[in-house]
């Protein structure tokens, strides 16, 4: 039993390592899309991951990327499940995520829109929160592009700094 | 050591994978999800249900893919194609979650690639050409807008896995309409062209508004967004004007034949292909 669980242990240390294939400084666990590692009675590793966008393409890197980490270490059967409930948003992210993500100048997410609950309100008038700029620090950043090379990123520049740097979208 | 590569990873060990051709496809995107179909459930009308949200996806990805390489700008390109993979990504799951429902266990390739148009059900709106980029604007503000409204009602849907892609596109489809929304502001609130070409946009889009509110309650939702949208834009509000068929009925317009022809035709000349 002790065994059993050291090693279940072991199997979720190895997967929570393994980098995201677009965001290399993070890992799974960092990015909040390692829900769970169990062992199966069989002895079956069985990891869930949980997509951050529905048409994210690197969740198939993902699921071999755990897949292949686990078998290295010895465990012969792996299987890697998908969760959909609860969905992932940007407050998954971990904190030592956020600090790896402006280490490498890139502005993580802000919090969400808080407890709310109903139809999603539109609104025009921008009086949207600045982004302060990864390298300088400045609050005086403007928005280029609302996406930016993946889904989950959009494009900013910094004023005072003359820097572009990307932000990971509040979702 | 290999494994630390996920694409040489990709390529090695497939043991009982071998087909992963098609983009993303290596897998289910539902794969290890529990696909029971909860009691009280309507299997038959949950996997026609999902079909439908997935057609209407798949081919507005596609038509939004169309601008890879001819969008105004750079920035725009990614923006719409970004879009376009959500939806994609959307149609996916759907198309897995109809094919575990009806019975046949039919993966998500067998409805995208081998039905031929008469079988799609994809509203008449999401099949028209791209026109130029305000057409595509006024397109995606109503298209976003409509599916949003209804994305939000399906998060309480009975069946568990619906309401969880539902629950996941509500973000993803906020965010398009957000987009939508602020371009058609800059375009009919712009130069005295933008504003005539949205202006344009907005009678073309007119006769295939009636289609999007025929099954589903969502227009006041939707019109509430719309009058928002238009009232900031400095634009009237878009007429509707009937048009006999439905995309709903599988009665399409003559753009959807070509459409699919491009998307099915590499799956359709090597079937069951692996690269």
């Amino acid at each position: 039993m002790v065994t059993t669980l050291l090693d279940a242990r072991r199997a979720r240390r190895i997967a929570e390592q393994v980098p995201d294939p677009e965001l290399p400084m993070l890992t799974l666990a960092d990015l909040g899309v390692l829900r769970e590692v169990c062992l199966a009675p069989d002895g079956t590793v069985v990891a869930s991951l949980t997509p951050t966008y529905s048409g994210c393409p690197a969740m198939a890197e993902m699921r071999a990327g755990v897949a292949a980490r686990l078998r290295a270490a010895g465990y012969a059967r792996v299987e890697i499940r998908t969760v959909l409930d609860p969905p992932w948003t940007s407050d998954w992210i971990t904190a030592d995520g956020r600090r790896k993500l402006a280490e490498h100048g890139i502005a993580p997410p802000g919090a969400r829109r808080a407890g709310a609950t109903g139809p999603v309100p539109l609104v025009l008038s921008p009086a949207r929160r600045s982004v302060p700029c990864p390298r300088c620090g400045s609050a005086d950043t403007e928005e280029t592009s609302r996406f930016g090379a993946t889904s989950c990123k959009a494009l900013w520049r910094c004023r005072a700094c003359r820097e572009p740097f990307e932000h990971l979208k509040e979702i | 050591m290999s494994d630390d590569h996920v694409y040489l990873t990709l390529a090695e060990g497939h043991e009982d994978d071998t087909r992963w051709a098609y983009g993303t496809g290596f897998e289910d995107p539902l794969h290890g999800v529990d696909t029971t179909v909860p009691d009280g459930v309507d299997a038959g009308g949950l996997a026609a249900l999902c079909v439908t949200l997935a057609d209407d996806a798949l081919v507005a990805a596609q038509r939004l893919a169309e601008w890879t390489t001819r969008a105004p700008e750079l920035e725009e390109e990614v923006a719409l194609a970004n879009i376009g993979l959500d939806l994609l990504g959307q149609a996916r799951m759907l198309y897995s979650r109809a094919g575990q429902a009806d019975g046949t266990g039919r993966g998500e390739d067998a409805y995208a690639y081998f039905r031929d148009a008469g079988d799609f059900r994809n509203v008449r709106l999401a099949e028209l050409p791209n026109g130029d980029f305000a057409f595509t604007v006024v397109r995606l503000l109503v298209f976003s807008s409509w599916r949003l409204a209804h994305f939000e009602r399906l998060t309480a849907h009975r069946d568990p896995v619906l309401a969880a892609i539902a629950a996941k596109g509500v973000k993803e489809l906020a965010y398009h309409r957000q987009y939508a929304a602020e371009w058609a502001v800059r375009l009919g609130d712009g130069t005295e062209e933008s504003h005539r070409r949205m202006r344009k946009a907005q009678e073309q889009v007119a006769p295939y508004l009636g289609e999007l509110f025929t099954a589903y309650d969502v227009r006041d939702e939707v019109v509430a967004v719309l009058r928002q949208v238009t009232e900031a834009a400095g634009l009237p509000m878009p007429v509707y004007r009937p048009l006999p068929g439905s995309g709903r009925a599988g009665e399409h317009t003559e753009h959807l034949t070509p459409l699919l022809a491009e998307l099915q035709g590499v799956a359709r000349a090597h079937p069951e292909a692996a690269w």
